[in-house]
């Protein structure tokens, strides 16, 4: 059994948003691009799963631009076994169903027991790519998990739902499963690690290659906005002594002017 | 004539508050589209549902009758057959657990396309704009739709319901597919909390990485029983074992919208303040002058939380006492 994780590499989470003068998206200028966070959960669990001795091979997949071969050296470095790239310079920012569908094709012809993948990837926040290609590929489907276990074909995995209650889903491979916070903790890569991923085998395909045309997209984003400042509020300083007034007078402050006991 | 879909999540055989509230926000799509709403319920024991989804906006409800457990084949099977056969404009289902892992499967299964997490949307003549926020609320987008019909999942607590009026839906029968799932829920594990999810909360108490340690979380779970709050935590506190992973609020937790948050020992990383900036009314507790939190928050008291959350706590009490 073979596992294929899917990756997308991200604007750092420390990244203060800017956008481009007309507002069209995003300025990226200074971004520092990582791998999404919840992909490494993904990564490391599809190693955990090949060090248990129940897979053999670990794939890593990502559709982006050039830039993203960055996101799939981390996790060659981390221990995959080899990646493939669906590269294109303007894919960034694409509608989920486009990149499922680039997925889906990039897939095509690669032998896989689980396929695992983030949740959801920090910039878009979407969190539906894993869901729309397990429709595409017609298998079975359990996201936001927080434990797996693999015996033989079968697959269970915990899944987290509203106020830490947890369903335990399972089915038979092949599945695909997005991985949340809390699944294991992602080992760093090694010096060692970093230099033999420079020689694992990347592949390279283009959006053609995968089957990916003009008119795939069924969204379109049509503004960029920021969020409103918060006008700054009132700040209470004082001493221990005036401690219990201060915090009297926020207490009906929260009741006659925000309204909110 | 285009038609409003909501699908009516619900809470054992009650529907969810964010059914009402996307069911009020439908009437609004449906008044420009020249539509009708339509709800679909799954679930069992769904007798009566027209008459307590009607008031609420809904002019037809649909019931697929008899299903024990949400599978997410079997949910998107069900609500398919119905959008092939009514083929509504627009199609709103919760930004839930539930919803968030239906609706793309839903979508791809229909040709549709998905917004995902709305918090609000406009109409340019009949078409459905939906607004979004990305990057955890860094930012700010509109979308437009180029697929039939438009999904959105909508983030509770962002669309207000208005209060029932009118009469009864009518109600028609909706076949449930009962074909065994891929996958499929064999137990759920009950969480340790009996409170509403930070997702859904009106309310929350929050406590970082100044709780110094598990234990000390009492004195917030004792406010936030006070008034009604769910706790949550700053990744600080979670990744130093303070709380559990599913009570974090940020970029890389839960993403919250209550109308009352109060941050308890919580620097304010850009993070955190992703997760929780569009509280209504943010209280902010640090004895740090200079904690990024005082610039977001209305209320902000400099002080030790250990000698003020108590205090806190007591004086809210005398408050609502009186």
């Amino acid at each position: 059994m073979n596992i294929v994780v899917l990756c997308k590499q991200v604007p750092d989470t420390e990244t203060k948003i800017k956008l481009v003068a007309d507002s069209s998206g995003i300025d990226v200028e200074g971004i520092k691009w990582v791998l999404n966070v919840y992909d490494e959960y993904a990564v490391e669990e599809a190693l955990k799963i090949k060090e248990a001795g129940k897979a053999a091979k670990v794939t890593v997949l990502a559709v982006g631009p050039k830039r993203a071969e960055e996101a799939l050296r981390t996790a060659l470095a981390m221990g995959a076994d080899d990646a493939i790239h669906v590269e294109d310079a303007g894919i960034y920012g694409a509608d989920s169903t486009v990149v499922a569908k680039a997925l889906l094709g990039a897939l095509k012809g690669v032998e896989y027991g689980v396929i695992l993948c983030g949740k959801q990837a920090v910039d878009d926040d979407m969190a539906a790519t894993p869901q729309m290609l397990a429709e595409m590929l017609g298998i079975g489907q359990v996201t936001v998990v927080s434990k797996v276990e693999i015996d033989g074909t079968k697959v269970r995995a915990h899944r987290d739902i509203e106020g830490g209650a947890k369903e335990v889903v399972e089915g038979q491979m092949p599945m695909i499963l997005s991985a949340t916070k809390g699944l294991n903790e992602p080992r760093y890569a090694s010096l060692p690690g970093i230099m033999k991923a420079k020689r694992k085998p990347l592949a390279k395909k283009t959006l053609a290659d995968v089957g990916v045309a003009a008119g795939d997209a069924k969204t379109k984003i049509v503004g960029w906005t920021l969020p409103a400042a918060r006008q700054a509020g009132k700040v209470f300083k004082g001493t221990a002594d005036d401690l219990g007034q201060r915090i009297a007078e926020i207490a009906k402050l929260l009741r006659n002017e925000a309204k909110v006991f | 004539m285009s038609n409003v879909l909501v699908f009516a999540e619900l809470r054992g055989t009650e529907p969810k508050k964010i059914t009402l509230e996307m069911l009020s926000a439908a009437k609004k799509i449906a008044a420009a589209t020249g539509g009708k709403v339509l709800a679909a319920a799954i679930g069992k024991g769904l007798a009566g549902m027209g008459a307590k989804l009607g008031p609420y906006g809904a002019a037809k409800v649909f019931l697929a009758e008899g299903v024990e457990k949400y599978s997410t084949e079997g949910y998107a099977n069900i609500l398919a057959n119905l959008i092939k056969a009514e083929a509504p404009a627009v199609v709103l289902i919760g930004a839930t657990a539930l919803g968030k892992d239906l609706a793309p499967r839903l979508a791809v299964k229909t040709g549709g396309g998905l917004a995902s997490d709305i918090i609000g949307f406009r109409m340019d003549g009949a078409s459905f704009i939906a607004k979004r926020p990305v990057f955890a609320g860094k930012a700010f987008v509109e979308v437009a739709f180029t697929g039939a019909p438009a999904f959105a999942t909508v983030r509770p607590n962002t669309m207000p319901a208005d209060a029932p009026a009118g009469a009864a839906a009518e109600e028609a029968a909706l076949a449930a597919d009962l074909r065994a799932p891929k996958a499929a829920i064999v137990e759920v594990v009950a969480g340790a909390s009996s409170k509403p999810d930070l997702t859904e909360a009106d309310r929350i108490v929050s406590g970082g990485r100044g709780m110094k340690d598990r234990a000390n979380f009492k004195i917030l779970e004792e406010l936030a029983d006070v008034i009604g709050a769910t706790v949550g935590a700053s990744r600080a506190a979670v990744d130093a074992g303070y709380a559990d992973q599913s009570q974090q609020v940020g970029q890389t937790g839960k993403v919250v919208n209550p109308t009352l948050y109060v941050a308890c020992g919580i620097s304010g990383a850009i993070q955190h303040l992703a997760g929780m900036r569009t509280s209504k009314v943010i209280v902010a507790i640090n004895k740090d002058p200079e904690a990024p939190i005082f610039q977001v928050a209305d209320y902000g008291l400099v002080a030790d939380l250990f000698d003020a959350v108590p205090i806190f706590t007591q004086e809210v009490k005398k408050l609502l006492a009186s």
